[in-house]
């Protein structure tokens, strides 16, 4: 049975955390993210959970902290955002290619400079090479809902790999909101215990991770990686299907919102697709068949989803809330238009960048976006890219 | 001896002949990587001029001075990388190292 309850972003994932009860904590703390390990340490104080909470002194150190006891046999966890997340770079890709499905709550916040604790994608968007999973949440029952399906995907014999669970700093992590939790019980049961079939703590069959690995070997274990990432994505709908019998809540690796017949499509990531949900459902009643396309699963990526999704649009925007700098628009734009361009479509696509450092994106905004896409749809031309909400 | 579960893999391997991740199965198999290969300067043991004091073992990173029965025994040239660590620690002059007369 579920239970109502009223939580911000940031303490519905506490409360999943002490459902899932890890072995390990490690977490150092930062803006927006900070209540996550403040609320998991309290409720250790409490007696509530049995989790190890390691207090580290970085965050380069917690995610190292989280792949010696995933490596040791337990399960691991932590939060962060921004420059604490950007700190964890480097071990990123050592969890994810040492094939540790350690799990971890990223709460967006922009990168530095200029300075700013506020909510974009700049900081996962910068790791979306590094090997991991990543799931994003419009809102804090998807962040919880995330959290519990990630140890299930994480450890799946078909990919063991690490997962990111991300919501956006303080639009949804500290926004109180009405939220479905689970049983305790429930929850146990369908998380499961972690039982690696390879750990260090385990003399009966001695192992040794991260190996030096040399040109003849690299390429090879970097094929493994890549297709345990495509095999991720069947995983990621079979969790999904079943954490859907068990609560009535589904998911997929995106989600269509009034797109059977849309001509003219936003996709956007994140809490952005509440307001455009809002904002295609008044377009709707004046007569203009708008649609919106959320990316749950940007790791992997689902290309074909998205290209399908796309096929009879008339025009369509690609939102991001990271720049990429490449003088072409951010990585959503251009993973949707090699996507498009795949399956052959031809479709005019604008790459919008909004939302940087937590500037506003209001149900006007998706009105304009909508507008200018009417205007391509009509034959007006598309350009690579194009800010929204920037004063000029 | 433990059984080598990684005997089929190999340089001509295929990546799904790979373990996961490039886990190393087996324990102290640090021995078969011959790390002696590195070496570009080499100590040399003097018997007559040991008296088993046993400083220089100890001091080895690569373990390459084997003992029995509390005496050493000649250097494992499979593993030393010739840092000369055991040279310097020996009060006696009983290694000698970097010179051209002494060198294998």
């Amino acid at each position: 049975m579920s239970k109502r309850d009223r939580l911000s972003g940031n303490e519905a994932v506490a409360a999943a955390i002490r459902q899932i009860d890890p072995d390990v904590i490690a977490a150092f703390p930062i803006t927006p993210s900070t209540e996550i390990p403040q609320y998991v340490s309290q409720f250790k104080a409490e007696g509530r959970l049995s989790t190890e909470f390691v207090t580290v002194e970085s965050e380069h150190s917690a995610i190292s902290a989280c792949a010696g006891a995933q490596a040791a046999g337990v399960r691991a966890m932590t939060a962060t955002s921004s420059a604490g997340f950007a700190l964890m770079h480097e071990m990123l890709y050592v969890v994810a290619s040492d094939r540790l499905p350690v799990v971890m709550a990223v709460v967006n916040r922009a990168l530095t400079g200029p300075i700013n604790i506020n909510n974009d994608h700049s900081d996962s968007m910068g790791s979306r090479d590094s090997g991991w999973l990543q799931l994003y949440s419009e809102n804090a029952q998807e962040a919880y809902d995330n959290m519990l399906m990630a140890h299930r995907i994480a450890e799946s014999p078909e990919v063991m790999l690490p997962v990111m669970v991300c919501q956006d700093g303080f639009i949804t992590s500290h926004a109180v909101e009405n939220i479905l939790l689970e049983d305790d019980e429930a929850v146990k049961a369908f998380v499961g215990e972690y039982h690696p079939k390879d750990y260090l703590l385990n003399p009966a069959r001695p192992v040794a991770f991260g190996p030096y690995g040399i040109s003849a070997y690299y390429m090879e274990l970097k094929k493994q990686q890549t297709e345990a990432m495509e095999r991720s994505a069947a995983v990621i709908r079979e969790v999904s299907r079943q954490y859907g019998h068990m609560t009535g809540r589904y998911y997929d690796l995106i989600e269509e919102y009034r797109m059977e017949d849309a001509q003219l499509a936003v996709i956007c990531i994140g809490s952005s697709a509440g307001t455009g949900k809002a904002a295609v459902d008044e377009l709707r009643g004046q007569g203009i068949q708008a649609g919106l396309l959320k990316i749950r699963a940007f790791r992997p990526f689902p290309g074909r989803e998205i290209a399908a999704a796309l096929a009879r649009v008339k025009a369509v925007g690609i939102m991001d809330k990271a720049d990429g700098f490449s003088g072409s628009g951010g990585p959503l734009g251009a993973e949707v238009r090699a996507a498009l361009y795949q399956a052959k479509a031809s479709v005019p696509a604008v790459n919008f960048i909004y939302g940087l450092g937590g500037r506003d994106v209001r149900v006007d905004d998706f009105y304009n976006i909508f507008g200018q896409l009417g205007d391509m749809a009509d034959g007006a031309e598309a350009p690579m890219y194009r800010y929204i909400g920037v004063r000029e | 001896m433990k059984k080598n579960l990684m005997e089929h893999i190999g340089e001509k391997s295929p990546y799904q002949d790979m373990t996961p991740g490039g886990i190393v199965y087996g324990g102290g198999n640090s021995t078969d990587v011959r790390t002696g290969d590195w070496r570009t300067v080499t100590p040399v043991f003097h018997p007559e001029k040991c008296t088993h004091c046993l400083l220089c073992f100890p001091v080895c990173p690569d373990s390459s001075i084997p003992t029995q029965d509390g005496k050493r025994l000649d250097f494992d040239y499979d593993h030393c990388k010739g840092c000369g660590i055991c040279a310097a620690v020996c009060p006696l002059g009983a290694i000698s190292f970097g010179e051209k007369e002494a060198e294998q």
